[in-house]
């Protein structure tokens, strides 16, 4: 080959590549391809399936078909009695469990017109952020994994353990700790447990200065996430995406601070984290952040752990008065709420479980449209779903 | 990067934002909006006639400034002809009432539809509920109000059987095509629960020491230890 050859070629390659960032439509004789990412698939966290149509490289069509691990959740809260739906719950969002349990008893209780002690509240909301710091420290782990870097998902397994123990040692669960009564809790905490705590969320935020000097500040990352998967603020309100997707594009809305509950977080001083770009480095930067917001929201509220009662009184057989409410609470996902119908009985009437990853994930259609292959990996995982979340 | 706000935030939702919502909406959309209820500090329930569904979603979102869809869903207000499934043998028979009764702010079908807006600026939210016609199972669709409503409304169109005009792809969401029934329906019966009997008859013997509980006590407001 000769040199003016090669020359040619590099220019040509130089045109297209520009025209592709152009995002100019290319008069390639290209015929279009669907592309089937799942059921099973490692980037899909569980059995997620992606059909996306790709015209060359660029995704023009996509639409996740979800439905592979429906439980039928709403159908069974029917059956069971209000103690029992704990347990069922427990499982829709199973990395954060405890979280899940809040908002459901906080509506049963307030139905009945029960509250919670205050050790108890303090002790749910410590919980509740342990579930956070859970949840969140594997998805920053295993958004190295999405891009190539192995290290990170290590460190977060490792790190994530200590967290894990810490449930277990209080709650006899670490996956789903069914702790949660309606009028408090199931038990104390263990002795020791608040010193090992603190110890625990150094820890944390050691781990998370980790994973901002090895993936936030790595130069590959930042270039697969930046100005990728843009989702503006009103296409975020409209498709009703929470927690961390919606303050990165820039709505600083938060539950922990936005509403009156009897929970202990108004004890304690924490920024919201807002970021304007909306983009996948975004959602993961706040997500960072976040984890070690509540990793100092967990040492604020072991200084004020008052003494008490850990149970309000109530009635052995619960029935709770006929009435409706709705609770809902800023989950590691982002808002997770409960719409119970209540006719006096001992089970709920109708039960809308309204999951975060529902909603954040009806937006991947018009989030993909337009994007190539490779960063419909980050972008899913930067949107950051469980499948039980989604399939309830 | 922005600077984010601390905690203090003194703008908590208030009864007045929920007032002030509702004679929004009836100043729009005048005797469509059929019936409304606020619960002192606690939330807001409004019921709009069916043919201003759409529109009532629509006033909520620029008038009133709900921008957030919250989830949209629907109550099947029969009650159930299994009962709760509970097989206890000590028990007798459970009589079952057939008498349609709707929860807050009424209504006249079974099948009612029950949606939540809120504002992300204010921080409070709105319940709307509308009946959905017996003899049709029809509502508008919310996609022109909320994109998002898309998905919201595959899924209660499956799980109860209401269509929605105006919905692009009514396609089964989570349940294989050619699945028959409507599951949240109150009358499709949960078969794992026909086949098993089940055993978790409610524990009703008192510890000793303790008094008979009846269930039927008030909790009372000091939280004594249990």
């Amino acid at each position: 080959m000769t040199d003016t050859l090669l020359g040619d070629r590099q220019k040509l390659a130089y045109i297209a590549s520009q025209a592709a960032d152009a995002r100019l439509n290319v008069e390639l004789e290209t015929e279009g391809m669907t592309l089937n990412i799942g059921p099973q698939h490692p980037a899909t966290h569980g059995t997620l399936r992606i059909i996306c149509r790709l015209d060359g490289e660029q995704v023009v069509w996509a639409e996740p078909s979800a439905g592979y691990m429906h439980r039928g959740y709403e159908k069974l809260t029917e059956v069971r009695t209000y103690p029992q739906v704990t347990t069922l719950v427990n499982r829709i969002d199973w990395l954060g469990s405890f979280a899940n349990e809040v908002p459901f008893i906080l509506a049963a209780e307030k139905l009945m017109g029960v509250e919670a002690p205050p050790r108890a509240q303090v002790i749910r909301t410590i919980f509740h952020e342990l579930s956070r710091i859970a949840n969140v420290s594997l998805f920053l782990g295993d958004l190295g994994v999405q891009m190539g870097a192995i290290t990170p998902v290590f460190m977060a397994f490792r790190d994530r353990e200590y967290v894990l123990n810490l449930i277990e040692s209080a709650t006899g669960g670490r996956f789903h700790p069914n702790f949660d009564r309606i009028g408090g809790l199931k038990d104390d905490l263990p002795k020791g447990w608040i010193d090992e705590t603190r110890g625990v969320m150094r820890k944390l935020r050691n781990f998370c200065d980790e994973m901002e000097d090895l993936l936030f500040g790595n130069e590959i990352f930042q270039s697969r996430t930046r100005g990728i998967g843009v989702i503006p603020k009103e296409v975020a309100l409209q498709y009703g995406l929470s927690g961390a997707n919606l303050r990165a594009s820039g709505v600083d809305y938060d539950l922990r601070r936005d509403q009156v509950l009897p929970m202990s977080w108004d004890k304690t001083e924490f920024k919201v984290w807002t970021h304007p770009d909306g983009d996948s480095f975004a959602r993961c930067w706040i997500r960072l952040q976040e984890t070690r917001e509540s990793t100092l929201i967990v040492d604020q509220l072991l200084d004020v752990i008052p003494a008490g009662p850990i149970m309000a009184k109530v009635p052995r057989i619960i029935k709770v008065p006929e009435g409706e409410a709705w609770v809902s609470t800023e989950n590691p996902l982002g808002e997770m709420g409960y719409y119970i119908v209540s006719k006096g009985e001992l089970g709920p009437f109708r039960v809308k479980i309204r999951s975060a990853s529902f909603n954040n994930i009806s937006v991947v259609p018009w989030v993909l449209r337009g994007v190539y292959v490779p960063d419909v990996i980050t972008i899913l995982a930067s949107l950051y779903f469980i499948l039980g979340d989604i399939d309830r | 990067m922005s600077d984010a706000a601390t905690t203090a935030v003194a703008e908590l939702p208030g009864d007045a934002l929920r007032e002030r919502a509702v004679a929004q909406l009836r100043s729009a959309i005048g005797d469509a909006l059929i019936d409304s209820l606020i619960k002192p500090g606690d939330d807001v329930w409004v019921r709009v006639r069916t043919d201003a569904w759409r529109e009532a979603g629509k006033v909520l979102r620029d008038v009133v400034g709900l921008h957030y869809f919250c989830y949209l869903s629907a109550i099947d207000w029969m009650p159930s002809p299994y009962g709760r499934g509970e097989d206890d043998p000590t028990a007798e028979p459970v009589v079952i009432d057939p008498t349609i009764k709707q929860g807050y702010t009424g209504g006249d079908t079974r099948f009612q539809m029950l949606a939540r807006l809120t504002s992300t600026v204010d921080h409070f939210g709105v319940n709307i509920k509308t009946d959905v016609p017996d003899d049709d199972l029809t509502v508008a669709s919310w996609i022109p109000n909320f994109a998002g409503a898309n998905w919201h409304e595959r899924e209660t169109h499956e799980m109860f059987g209401i269509n929605f005009a105006g919905h692009p792809d009514l396609r089964n969401m989570y349940l294989p095509t050619g699945f028959e029934g409507h599951p949240l329906r109150k009358d499709f019966p949960l078969l794992a629960r026909h086949g098993l009997t089940w055993p978790g008859i409610v524990d009703v013997e008192p510890l000793p020491g303790e008094p008979e509980d009846t269930g039927d006590a008030e909790p009372t407001e000091e939280g004594a230890a249990s």
